[in-house]
């Protein structure tokens, strides 16, 4: 992928991200505002496919966005660079899609 | 009779290797950096190496880095400058030294190439310069970086440039701003395909220190989110239509 792929992608992927994580953070808020406990809160989720589906694309976003800065965070700041970096990058991008789809089946498939 | 007022003058001698070596020159009421380095040439170092050409801020080749910040010699008036009665004065950072005060500007200017920075009109010299209307908008987003004088104190300044040796850097970034917006200029595409490949507006971080340094005023961070923007539409466009799709 070219380096003007990978921006644009990371721009893209930010501007998904911004939207996505006022809605989750503002849900935090009124989770533990409202003292929801976590069976309450998992009795909303379970079984949601509008938040199933938020947190999909969220955890995607993360995994396209994350890497790519973490892999220009290293180009400047080490020297590591080429193709081992780049792999590396991809397997960052991987773990982040499993964790973040794993949580998101924990709380959103029927338990 | 009190001795009149000295001033304490630190100047880096040598290249990459060397040391500061100290000179006391008088200190005047009106006087810039330029004309103390130059006090200091005339009458203590003569093998002293500096640059220097229009000392009026116009040509851009006396720039140095003063008590820590690069700065155009000629226009850093002393009095605005000097810390406990001290001058420092080294070379520009992120630039090859090869003497004193005098760096190799050839990265520089390399880069200002190979952001597409050379101007190509449609016309020949023989036909009459065709006219540009003041008050569009893509003119006044050219105006506002067209008068850089290559000075190189933003290159010097930015974090990113020294990180990345391949970095395009503020000024040829900014060169490359005014000519995606000028109209006369026939090569506009191939100026944004320079600017979007590897090394170019996408590395910067937009933290603004070319546009906190740039003497004559200039926003090298302004023109570079405007490459950002024009680049990352014309990737997405071109994806869209090797699909076939959208245009
Ligand atoms: S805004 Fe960009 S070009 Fe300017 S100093 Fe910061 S990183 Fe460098
Ligand atoms: S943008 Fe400003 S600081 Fe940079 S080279 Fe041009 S005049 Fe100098
Ligand atoms: S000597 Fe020309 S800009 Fe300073």
């Amino acid at each position: 992928m070219s380096e003007a792929a990978l921006f644009a992608l990371q721009r893209l992927s930010a501007k998904l991200l911004a939207p996505l994580v006022i809605v989750h953070l503002v849900l935090i808020l009124y989770a533990v505002h409202g003292g929801l406990s976590a069976a309450e809160i998992l009795e909303r989720t379970r079984g949601s496919v509008v938040w199933g589906g938020f947190y999909v694309l969220f955890v995607i976003a993360v995994a396209v966005h994350a890497p790519i800065g973490v892999r220009n965070v290293a180009r400047e700041w080490t020297r590591w660079r080429g193709r081992s970096l780049d792999a590396a990058s991809l397997a960052l991008a991987f773990i982040l899609l499993a964790l973040g789809l794993r949580a998101v089946a924990a709380v959103v498939l029927p338990g | 009779m009190a001795s009149p007022p000295k001033l304490d003058v630190r100047i880096w001698r040598g290249a990459d290797a060397g040391e500061f070596v100290a000179y006391e020159a008088p200190l005047a009421e009106n006087q810039t950096v330029l004309d103390v380095v130059t006090w200091i040439q005339r009458h203590r170092e003569p093998a002293l190496a500096y640059r220097f050409a229009c000392r009026v801020g116009v040509c851009g080749s006396c720039a140095m880095t003063v008590n820590g910040r690069a700065r155009w010699t000629c226009r850093s008036h002393v009095k605005d400058v000097v810390a406990d009665g001290r001058l420092v004065i080294e070379p520009l950072r992120n630039l090859p030294r090869i003497k004193d005060l005098v760096c190799d500007l050839a990265p520089f200017f390399d880069k200002w190439r190979r952001a597409g920075g050379r101007f190509e009109g449609a016309g020949t010299r023989r036909e009459p310069m065709p006219a540009t209307d003041p008050d569009t908008d893509a003119r006044r987003a050219a105006d506002a970086g067209i008068e850089c004088i290559n000075c190189a104190v933003c290159y010097s300044a930015c974090d990113v440039v020294g990180w990345r040796p391949d970095y395009l850097g503020p000024a040829a970034l900014n060169r490359a701003w005014t000519l995606v917006n000028d109209e006369r200029h026939v090569k506009a595409r191939e100026v944004l395909d320079a600017v979007t490949a590897g090394g170019g507006c996408a590395l910067c971080h937009t933290h603004g220190n070319c546009t906190e340094h740039c003497p004559v005023g200039i926003s090298p961070t302004a023109a570079i989110a405007g490459l950002k923007r024009r680049s990352l539409r014309r990737s997405l466009g071109r994806r869209w239509r090797r699909r076939g799709g959208w245009t």
